[in-house]
């Protein structure tokens, strides 16, 4: 008995002998494997090079043409003399403190929001400091108080757009998708039917479709002089848009909780709304974190379509910039490579927190 | 297709009885009360319109906004503008979403008369043209039989180019590529003998993308009509009157020589036309509903057609005025008299 407690051996040889072993045993264990490793080395032998030197060595960050002509490599002075273009579009170049301010908010709110996994006094805090900061974010944005300027939303773009966007859509969409889970497996047929009708009537037009209804048809139908602003459309749209991909979703966390959880809460006198909110959700909505954190990446990229209705989010702002002077147009590139990398930025902090979110909530499962 | 057709039909129709029920003067009005004129404009065109590096909209489009709202609100700032792509023009216009439509629309005979739309004038006469290597020692259209061809799909360019060829007899090997930038880059390449879209298409991408302009030459033939101008909502004559006229006066103001510049001291003109236009001899601004300053406004803060066209134009995707100068250059530009 006591030898099975025993340690295993520890490592032997020096860091190079087993180096040499881990080799061995992981990339040339046999001849197919060899060959893979070879093939590989190879490959990121030819692919690496050029792009470092593309990206970095034969590169130039002078904001001017001339020494964008000058180089063979990536021109990242046209992100360099475009970078405010870029990240706020057309937004009045003097006031653009404002944006930067209210994506500074919309972070911090973000933050302190998905701290309170870690510190549960946060939590408290969540609802007050969104009922804070969506107005303070609003009022920033479009002013026409406290002395600000008032800027219309069809001159807001870039980052803070797509930021806005997709927040609201998520802040939005979230309760809408869990009321219509909720209300695709509820026992009144017309709450029902309402529920199936709506998620499988959007799930079945492409998000394209909704932006051209809601910025093309829709003003048609509404009477004289009265018009809903764009971006509003555009948004109402996301929300919609969304919910009905996330009530999917839920519903799948739904059908996994225990029938017998159900029966618990009736047999505690609970009602439908507290066993609801106190045993069904919870466990619910932690089983499908990665699928709910993955349709909120596919809606952040999905926002880029919004191009299609004229407002000008961060790749959209991109491609505004490319044509701001013809001859920036030929570094489209380096552009898009830009936009590229700000998305990823988000869209992996998104996916590393849900993973992050997982291993806490599971805390309790553990021994 | 037969749904689609229903369902535009039906979508003209609610837009032509909206914009029937418009009285006259009332989109001049509302300008007054709300002291900005809503504007759209491409979302992005170097020298049409498109934002600079500061975000602030420019091109010649842009400029027949500026001295709208210079003509009716006296600030050439006082624009508000609204980013439209192809699809939504159309709608925003009739929804009133926009007071004006500035953005290189073609004037046709549909859009004029089923779309409720009244075109106010053209600031560019553009038309498809074919750009080739010098190396290849083509001089005209008719050399080109069974030449490859870089266009892009879906476009009245495409088409245009499959009649032209039909026509002739010639035959073609069209290279259809979807985006702008890799048409041109295909092109530059040498991936087809041929590139063709509109004349002032052709010129930018031969200033801009090519790796030498001088190795390649616009071929003369020019087999298509597109006139570009601003229109908008039919059912307001006065504010037709007010558009149309804001963009006679720079080019009334170029025939006769007046500038941003000299405009204070054309003042003193002896000139009747002149002194008609900027209001010395009143009467002009009165009958447009307008002060009498408003030309003067106009030429003062964005200047005449001719400045226009060469800061936003000629400057930008050096392009000439060809067909756009004045008609009393051999040109196309021809002003109604201020009188």
């Amino acid at each position: 008995m006591a030898n099975s407690l025993k340690l295993p051996p520890g490592p032997v040889g020096t860091v190079g002998q087993r180096s040499v072993t881990w080799v061995r045993k992981n990339l040339f264990n046999s001849w197919f494997n060899s060959l893979l490793t070879l093939l590989s080395i190879a490959f990121v032998l030819w692919i690496v090079p050029p792009i470092i030197e593309w990206a970095f060595v034969n590169s130039t960050l002078t904001p001017s043409i001339d020494a964008c002509r000058a180089v063979t490599g990536a021109c990242w002075g046209f992100i360099n003399a475009n970078l405010r273009l870029i990240l706020f579009g057309v937004y009045p170049y003097d006031e653009q403190w404002r944006p930067l301010l209210a994506m500074i908010v919309l972070f911090g709110v973000i933050i302190a929001s998905l701290a309170g996994v870690k510190y549960p006094r946060m939590q408290k805090l969540i609802i007050p400091m969104w009922v804070v900061g969506i107005p303070v974010i609003a009022i920033l944005m479009w002013g026409g108080m406290l002395g600000l300027t008032y800027v219309q939303n069809s001159s807001w773009g870039g980052l803070p757009l797509t930021l806005i966007l997709s927040t609201i859509g998520i802040v939005f969409a979230f309760p809408l998708g869990l009321l219509l889970a909720l209300g695709r497996q509820s026992n009144m047929p017309a709450i029902k039917t309402l529920s199936v009708v709506y998620i499988e009537v959007i799930r079945g037009v492409p998000l394209i479709t909704v932006l051209f209804m809601a910025s093309v048809m829709f003003p048609l139908f509404l009477p004289d002089g009265v018009s809903i602003d764009k971006l509003l459309r555009a948004q109402i749209g996301i929300i919609l848009f969304t919910a009905a991909y996330l009530a999917e979703v839920f519903r799948g966390g739904l059908q996994a909780v225990p029938r017998g959880q159900f029966e618990a809460g009736d047999s505690l006198g609970l009602s439908y709304w507290q066993s609801m909110r106190l045993i069904i959700l919870p466990q619910a909505l932690r089983l499908v974190i990665p699928p709910t954190v993955n349709s909120f990446i596919s809606m952040l990229k999905d926002t880029t379509l919004v191009v299609i209705i004229g407002l000008f989010d961060l790749l959209g702002a991109v491609k505004l910039a490319l044509r701001s002077d013809p001859a920036w147009t030929r570094y489209y590139v380096e552009g898009y490579v830009f936009a590229a990398a700000i998305f990823f930025l988000i869209c992996y902090s998104m996916g590393r927190y849900s993973a992050y979110l997982e291993k806490e909530l599971r805390k309790g499962e553990r021994r | 297709m037969k749904m689609k057709t229903i369902l535009a039909a039906g979508a003209m129709s609610v837009a032509a009885i909206a914009a029937n029920n418009a009285h006259a003067g009332a989109v001049l009005d509302g300008i007054k009360a709300k002291g900005f004129v809503q504007c759209g404009v491409n979302t992005g065109v170097p020298g049409f319109s498109a934002a600079n590096a500061e975000g602030k909209w420019e091109g010649i489009d842009v400029d027949v906004c500026r001295a709208i709202s210079a003509a009716v609100l006296g600030d050439a700032n006082k624009v508000q503008y609204t980013p439209m792509t192809a699809a939504q023009r159309f709608t925003a216009l009739q929804s009133g979403e926009i007071d004006i439509l500035s953005r290189n629309t073609t004037a046709t005979l549909t859009r004029d008369a089923k779309l409720g739309l009244t075109f106010v004038g053209i600031n560019y006469y553009d038309g498809q043209g074919f750009m080739v290597p010098k190396a290849l020692g083509v001089k005209n259209v008719s050399e080109l039989d069974g030449a490859t061809i870089c266009v892009e799909p879906g476009t009245t360019t495409e088409l245009n180019m499959a009649d032209y060829f039909r026509a002739k007899g010639m035959s073609f090997q069209p290279v259809v590529i979807e985006n702008i930038n890799e048409t041109t880059a295909a092109f530059f390449a040498g991936r087809c003998d041929v590139y063709t879209t509109d004349a002032s298409g052709l010129a930018s991408v031969r200033q801009t993308m090519a790796p030498n302009p001088d190795d390649y030459v616009i071929l003369p033939e020019i087999i298509s009509k597109e006139p570009l101008g601003p229109s908008v909502a039919q059912g307001d004559d006065q504010w037709a009157d007010v558009a149309r006229w804001a963009m006679f006066a720079m080019l009334e103001a170029e025939e006769y020589g007046v500038t941003s510049e000299n405009v204070d001291e054309m003042k003193k003109s002896e000139s009747p036309a002149i002194q008609r236009l900027l209001g010395v001899s009143p009467g002009m601004g009165e009958a447009l509903g307008l002060d009498e300053e408003w030309a003067y406004r106009i030429i003062k803060q964005v200047g005449n057609y001719g400045e226009s066209f060469k800061v936003n134009v000629t400057d930008k995707l050096g392009l000439e005025r060809g067909i756009n100068a004045l008609w009393t250059n051999g040109g196309l530009q021809y002003a109604w008299p201020v009188r």
